[in-house]
């Protein structure tokens, strides 16, 4: 398969068992290079341990992962300096000023012109007169922008964000979203994003992937989607999924 | 063996990325640096007055001046060196970034190194000052032993190194609920290492045991120097050759206990 048709991030027959439990059972799809897509789900749905093993943190029971064309996690070192992620279930170190957090985690991203990335990366999401300040003094919003910095430093050709803009006011959180929709435009990234907003998901989603018990119960256009369940909004074909009502049910 | 988990592609910059942010840590918290100081100053005057007060009353001790002193500094570089370790890896898992690290491209052995950098750099901060305190107090002066010194300090820090490398492993494989190994795994080798006495104090079954940990050798050689004036090269080889073996299996282990963590899922939940 050649580079350019060779899938951003190809997950086939995923399968994660935890003592008998199984987190992710038996999930495939392919993301295209410079796409977008919506990973959407309930709670225990299986997102975040399938984003684990798209990032090489868990390794799948069964099936296969690749990122760029590199297994994961046995090739991951061929490809972590190209991508980046930004998730709720980490933090930035608290101690440390936002600027030596990101000065830090450059130099580990091997990022060159350190100081120049960071200034303008701070102007571009609006860190500039917090970069000297104690990580841990900012508030929530700001710590997700200085987490989305973070996740941007290395500029990603794959970036994989779990509800970036879950602790930000509406406001912040538009911003969030335009900055995110102008970096995949001029960088050509692919993103893919779970997230419980489904609005977010409608604006900036191409595509949709509906997980439930860690299953892929849909997957299709936002617009496809809609017309299929005959449905308004993305919030309610989510419901029609998540309490189990079929397609022809829900559209009537 | 995951062969990517062994470290290939060595970078020396992510290696000195890892040390500066531990060494924004330090500097940014002045209770961190009392903490390396405060606990080896208590030991050493401790154990200094209890030996002014035997070698008043025993013959034996009055000849063997600053063998208690000595033991105990050493003893601080054995367990100070192994907690510097931990404790740097500790902070990954308080501040909740080892996700962050994990996914970063740094290696595992450049974790590793960046967290034996940082022990040396917190043992340092330490043992040095406590070293000076330890002449004007009781006029005993570790720079002294010369060579003996060297061969103590790459011996002891070796065994720390494979004991924290160890530890490291079970907390990546278990969490912070292995977080009390770390702060008491050392005190395993408090009697079975003899940092006080003698090897043949024991019985002589424990005394096989006690023979198969390098800081015994070292504890050993120390008394000798200290109280004979002989460097023991014969003891300092034997723990070398001990260390390496102890610094290959504990690698080992971490890398076996990490490919375990990736399979477990316990690298991005690091808690409890």
């Amino acid at each position: 398969m050649d580079a350019q048709n060779t899938p951003a991030i190809a997950a086939d027959r995923l399968v994660k068992r935890y003592k008998g439990v199984e987190a992710v059972a038996g999930v495939s799809f392919r993301l295209a290079p410079g796409s977008i897509t919506g990973l959407l789900g309930g709670n225990g749905a299986g997102k975040t341990t399938t984003i684990a093993m798209i990032m090489g943190l868990v390794t799948p029971t069964s099936g296969t992962v690749s990122v760029l064309g590199a297994e994961m996690p046995r090739d991951r070192y061929r490809v972590l300096h190209r991508m980046n992620f930004e998730s709720p279930y980490v933090d930035m170190p608290m101690r440390l000023t936002v600027r030596q957090n990101l000065s830090v985690f450059a130099q580990l991203y091997g990022v060159e012109n350190i100081e120049e990335r960071i200034a303008s990366l701070a102007a571009d999401l609006d860190l500039t007169e917090f970069l000297d300040r104690l990580t841990g003094k900012l508030s929530a919003g700001q710590k997700t922008r200085v987490s989305l910095a973070k996740s941007l430093l290395n500029r990603p050709e794959v970036l994989l964000l779990d509800e970036p803009t879950a602790s930000l006011d509406p406001d912040t959180a538009d911003w969030v979203r335009s900055r995110l929709e102008r970096y995949r435009r001029e960088q050509g990234a692919t993103v893919l994003l779970a997230s419980h907003n489904m609005s977010e998901v409608e604006r900036l989603c191409e595509r949709v992937i509906i997980m439930k018990k860690g299953h892929v119960e849909d997957d299709d256009t936002p617009a496809h989607l809609l017309a299929r369940y005959g449905r308004e909004t993305l919030e309610e074909v989510f419901l029609d999924v998540a309490r189990g009502r079929r397609q022809s049910e829900a559209a009537k | 063996m995951n062969f990517a988990d062994t470290g290939m592609n060595f970078s020396f910059n992510r290696v000195a990325a890892m040390v500066r942010r531990y060494w924004y840590l330090l500097r940014s918290s002045w209770p961190r640096i009392l903490d390396l100081i405060y606990w080896p100053t208590v030991q050493m005057l401790m154990w200094g007055f209890l030996q002014v007060y035997i070698s008043q009353n025993t013959g034996f001790f009055a000849r063997a001046g600053g063998v208690f002193i000595g033991s105990v500094l050493l003893w601080d570089i054995l367990f100070r060196g192994q907690l510097g370790f931990s404790i740097s890896f500790l902070e990954e898992m308080y501040a909740r970034n080892l996700g962050n690290i994990m996914m970063s491209p740094l290696r595992p052995a450049e974790f590793l190194l960046s967290l034996m950098i940082m022990s040396i750099v917190r043992l340092s901060i330490g043992m040095i000052p406590v070293s000076f305190l330890a002449i004007a107090f009781f006029g005993f002066n570790l720079w002294a032993l010369g060579l003996g010194l060297v061969a103590f300090f790459v011996n002891l820090i070796l065994t720390s190194w494979a004991v924290g490398i160890f530890v490291a492993g079970l907390l990546l494989r278990n969490g912070l609920g292995a977080e009390s190994m770390a702060w008491t795994i050392m005190f395993l080798f408090l009697p079975l290492t003899c940092v006080y006495y003698p090897v043949a104090v024991l019985p002589g079954w424990l005394q096989y045991v006690a023979w198969a940990l390098p800081p015994t050798y070292v504890f050993e050689g120390m008394r000798a120097l200290v109280i004979d004036h002989v460097f023991r090269a014969d003891l300092m080889g034997q723990a070398l050759a001990l260390n390496i073996a102890l610094f290959a299996a504990a690698s080992l282990a971490f890398f076996k206990l990490l490919q375990s963590g990736r399979v477990q899922g316990s690298l991005l939940q690091t808690g409890e």
